[in-house]
């Protein structure tokens, strides 16, 4: 240890010896005050103090507001359309909780100030009121039944059917990146298998090449969606459970290995964009895991470019696909039955420490 | 019913001589202190291993909290204690998950159920109940001696080669399945889940004796609508662990098969380390659903007996009764029930069947509702009384403000349109930790304060209590309410370090002030812990019999009551527990007869 971190041990030491000694100090005067006396006296101390942390807190809440706000994504609008849904109810349940919140704690610590122990007064027997009580169980019961209105509209609004129009895109979570596939010409994306995967013959997906379906399937290092055009995500995962988290655009899902899942919306602003709404030059879309993955979760990020249609058309342009990465004569190899590759997939010596290494 | 017949009449006779002076029965060191049937005896070594895992957990968080606030300093002290996990006193990430998960493990689990339930259910059911001891003494102990194995078991995982589970708390397969996942999930996976299982025996062997005694063992007069809300909150606490541990059991040991009988529950395509599993059909979403089958009730298991303790400090240090005793327990029991019909709420993202999600948004913030009816009863409880702010009483009145907070929240993320948005980020830490977290901590000291006396025939020091309550308060919410923030901007949990993200990186120097507070309250508890044990041996004598002046039966036992608590008979029970104030009247004990002028409520 430094030296440095040796005087804080035992500063904090003296601080502990000080506060006992005057604990213990307190005590002994009391008794010589007198339990009465010395009761009033912390009593009148203690309501003070409530009434303090109410004024204090309240003005600190404000205060880490004003700090904090422009660092959340409160400021920011929705990338999304479903972001939209979802922050207006964000706002009407913080009206309804704010407002509760603030008449509880009030009432709360106003309550213990104001009843403080007196010698003038008796304390109200009052052990029920029916009529009260039944107040507040039905009003409760009404609001609460209003946001779960409100939140069940949205919720089917979002998870249900996406538009036919909905470009599909595969993301596959790993420890710890991303891969996306793009349907390619076809707009299908092949079969696959995990028992297929084999990253040192090019297949990191488990692509079938079997299935015609494949050879046009785009396999780039980057997410790219097209702004105000619907997104489907399928989302799968080939070890661990992973999660697509998506703050910008208010989303996310988990991804489940053998149960693939799904997840759209429409972005509303190209990543150009939101540099500007933002303010930061350097904004990305960011695709953040949420679910405890291993020990490289906190690295497990991925990128999402939006793009205008032209731009994107241009960057599709560009992409080849897999299939071609895996065969460059343009053919596939032996028309082996795909049980029987599985099969060889499996043979331990055929299969290099790859994939997994990325972070 | 008479109790007498009950207990072995042996402890009852024994107990009467003892009094007279007769000493003549051989208590040695081992069955008074170590081995011991005595329900207080017992209440207070689950509260002392209670404090030692929390002394521990809380360590734990401060460890990690360290690296969050401070991501850039070396410090080589911690090479020196840690060696290789945290080589160049840096804390490594293996490490800093494999803290994160056994800080929540313990702290829910060691301690706010062990250490919560374990120390007042002992301590108070057969207190305040009127009985000697429990239905069964035996199983009593036992409960606790397979929670000191699981102890045992859990502490040995940190300090294997490879560490302690490391997977988060949930221990969510696949992750916590394949060793190749994680280091976290080969031998320390294993001796987690032995400990757990342990842990459920124990908590199984408490739960039974705890309800047994509630419903059997009252004494003459002491119906159920007589009971102090400890009781109930204690009883329905009992009841959810009794239905829902064994249900995390059977999860863990399919877990357990799929780690070594190469069964497929919960596994199913995968391919780790470069390796195709043959696991095909298995479903890890499975798990989730055993899991929080427990995993919800759990939270309740965790705040119904605070709720109770609370409810009783209160209404003794307003000098009131509760009000609504009837709406209070309809409440309990309200949320008891609908505890186990919202499990699901933790899964809104796992990609579960939409309607199914939107059953469960409906029942998640029905509970709002008997959590609502309890604050605005607190309050009025408070409302026009003459209040003492004794210790137990701050941390009462700090539970209840925590409770509100915290719950507040909760109809955030139990909507799932606004889980989507904030479910894994640090909203949802800054949500769980206030109202489970800091509220039941608060819950417990009130109690612990409160019953002190009882406990030692000591008072704990008053002023080291203020300062305990006052600054736990402070930063509590320094520590949590900043968390929002970080969460409304989508800041996930279970991050290392931020530093690679654009979106995230902007909270340094919050995370440092939320570290700072994170430490100075570790070390505020350790005053609690200094006080507690200095208290027993050098605390103010109580000196009078009801220090409180209270109404329920603890108070009727000596100051300091031998085993089987009464030395006469046991008093019988006239009235309910909250006659504060009635008729001008301070107080009137339980044990009073109603007399005929008495005004009827």
């Amino acid at each position: 240890m430094t030296s440095t971190e040796y005087f804080i041990v035992v500063i904090v030491l003296l601080v502990f010896i000080v506060i006992f000694q005057i604990s213990k100090a307190s005590e002994y005067v009391s008794v010589l005050k007198g339990e009465k006396k010395a009761f009033e006296q912390n009593n009148r101390i203690n309501g003070f103090l409530m009434l303090v942390f109410l004024v204090v807190g309240l003005a600190a809440a404000w205060w880490c507001n004003k700090v904090l706000y422009d660092k959340t994504l409160l400021g920011v609008p929705a990338a999304s359309d479903h972001g939209e849904n979802i922050d207006t109810m964000l706002w009407i349940t913080l009206a309804i909780t704010g407002f509760v919140f603030l008449v509880t704690q009030v009432l709360l610590f106003w309550f213990a100030y104001r009843y403080q122990a007196s010698e003038k007064r008796k304390a109200l027997y009052y052990p029920h009121n029916n009529k009260l009580e039944l107040l507040w169980t039905v009003i409760p019961a009404l609001t609460l039944t209003v946001l779960v209105a409100f939140g069940l509209y949205y919720w089917f609004k979002m998870t249900g059917d996406p538009p036919k129009t909905a470009v599909e895109v595969e993301i596959t979570g790993h420890q710890f990146g991303w891969e996306y596939r793009y349907p390619g010409k076809d707009n299908v994306l092949g079969r696959q298998h995990y028992k297929l995967v084999d990253a040192s013959k090019n297949n990191p997906l488990g692509q079938d090449w079997n299935d015609v379906a494949n050879h046009d399937d785009l396999h780039p290092s980057e997410m790219h969606l097209v702004v105000n055009k619907p997104v489907k995500l399928i989302i799968r995962s080939q070890d661990v459970i992973h999660d697509v988290g998506l703050p910008h655009f208010r989303l996310k899902m988990d991804a489940v290995p053998g149960i693939p899942t799904t997840l759209w919306f429409t972005p509303k602003y190209t990543t150009e964009e939101m540099k500007k709404i933002t303010g930061n030059e350097n904004f990305v879309y960011e695709i953040a895991c949420d679910q405890m993955c291993g020990v490289g979760h906190y690295s497990m990020r991925g990128v999402i470019v939006v793009d205008t249609q032209e731009e994107y058309d241009t960057w599709l342009a560009g992409q080849k696909p897999q299939f071609l990465t895996a065969h460059p004569n343009g053919v596939v190899p032996a028309p082996k039955p795909a049980a029987a590759e599985a099969a060889g997939a499996q043979e331990p010596e055929e299969k290099p420490v790859a994939l997994a290494e990325e972070h | 019913m008479s109790n007498e017949a009950v207990i072995q009449p042996g402890v009852v006779v024994h107990e009467a001589h003892e009094h007279v002076g007769g000493h003549h029965h051989r208590e040695t060191f081992i069955t008074k202190y170590i081995f011991s049937q005595d329900h207080k005896m017992i209440a207070k070594q689950f509260l002392i291993t209670g404090m030692v895992w929390a002394f521990i957990g809380g360590l734990m968080s401060v460890l990690f909290r360290i690296q969050l606030g401070y991501p850039e300093a070396t410090l080589p002290w911690l090479e020196d204690i840690f060696g290789h996990w945290a080589r160049g006193g840096k804390i490594s990430p293996e490490f800093y998950y494999a803290l994160g998960t056994m800080h929540g493990t313990i702290l829910i689990f060691f301690v706010l159920t062990a250490g919560l339930s374990g120390t007042f259910a002992n301590f108070l059911i057969p207190f305040q109940v009127g009985a000697r001891d429990m239905a069964s003494p035996f199983m009593n102990m036992l409960s606790y001696w397979f929670f000191v194995l699981a102890s045992i078991v859990m502490m040995s995982s940190l300090f294997v080669q490879t560490g302690p589970a490391a997977g988060g708390w949930t221990v969510y397969p696949p992750l916590s399945a394949l060793g190749d996942a994680s280091i976290g999930s080969k031998t320390g996976m294993d001796l987690w889940l032995i400990s757990m299982a342990l842990f459920v025996v124990s908590q199984l062997l408490g739960g039974l004796n705890y309800v047994s005694t509630i419903l059997n063992m009252r004494t003459r007069g002491m119906t159920m609508t007589r009971l102090p809300l400890t009781i109930w909150g204690l009883f329905f606490t009992a009841i959810l662990g009794l239905l829902s541990f064994p249900v995390l059991l059977s999860g863990f040991i399919l877990l357990l098969f799929d780690r070594h009988l190469g069964t497929s529950f919960y596994l199913s395509d995968i391919v780790i380390a470069g390796k195709i599993l043959p696991n095909e059909g298995g479903s890890a979403i499975l798990y989730q659903h055993l899991f929080w089958f427990l995993g919800h009730p759990e939270v309740y298991i965790i705040i119904l007996p605070t709720m109770g303790i609370v409810s009783e400090v209160m209404s003794i240090n307003a000098r009131k009764p509760i009000f609504g005793y009837m709406a209070m327990v309809a409440s309990l029991f309200a949320i008891a029930v609908l505890s186990f019909l919202v499990w699901a709420h933790h899964m809104f993202v796992t990609g579960m069947n939409p309607f199914l999600g939107s059953v469960f948004v409906l029942l998640t913030l029905l509970i709002a509702v008997p959590s609502s009816i309890k604050v605005f009863n607190w309050l009025t409880t408070l409302w026009r009384g003459n209040i003492r702010f004794t210790v137990g009483m701050l941390f009462s009145i700090g539970f209840v403000s925590t409770f509100i907070s915290g719950g507040l929240t909760g109809i955030w993320v139990g909507n799932s349109t606004i889980d989507i948005h904030v479910h894994d980020t640090y909203f949802n830490i800054a949500h769980f930790h206030i109202v489970m977290g800091v509220s039941a901590f608060m819950g417990m000291f009130a109690g612990v304060y409160h019953w002190f006396p009882k406990m030692y025939g000591r008072y704990m020091n008053n002023t080291l209590g203020y300062i305990h309550f006052w600054i736990t308060l402070v930063c509590a919410y320094v520590i949590f309410w900043p968390m929002h923030y970080e969460g409304l901007a989508g800041m996930p949990r279970r991050y290392y370090s931020y530093e690679n993200w654009e979106s995230f990186k902007q909270f340094v120097e919050l995370n440092r002030v939320i570290s700072f507070a994170a430490i100075l309250s570790f070390l505020v508890q350790l005053l609690f812990i200094f006080n507690f044990f200095y208290s027993i041996f050098k605390g103010r004598k109580v000196t009078t019999k009801n220090p409180w002046n209270a109404n329920t039966l603890e108070w009727t036992t000596p100051i300091r009551p031998g085993h089987g608590n009464w030395p006469g008979e046991i008093p019988e029970v006239h009235r309910w527990p909250y006659d504060y104030g009635k008729d001008g009247v301070d107080f009137i004990p339980q044990t009073e007869p109603v007399t005929k002028d008495e005004s009827k409520h």
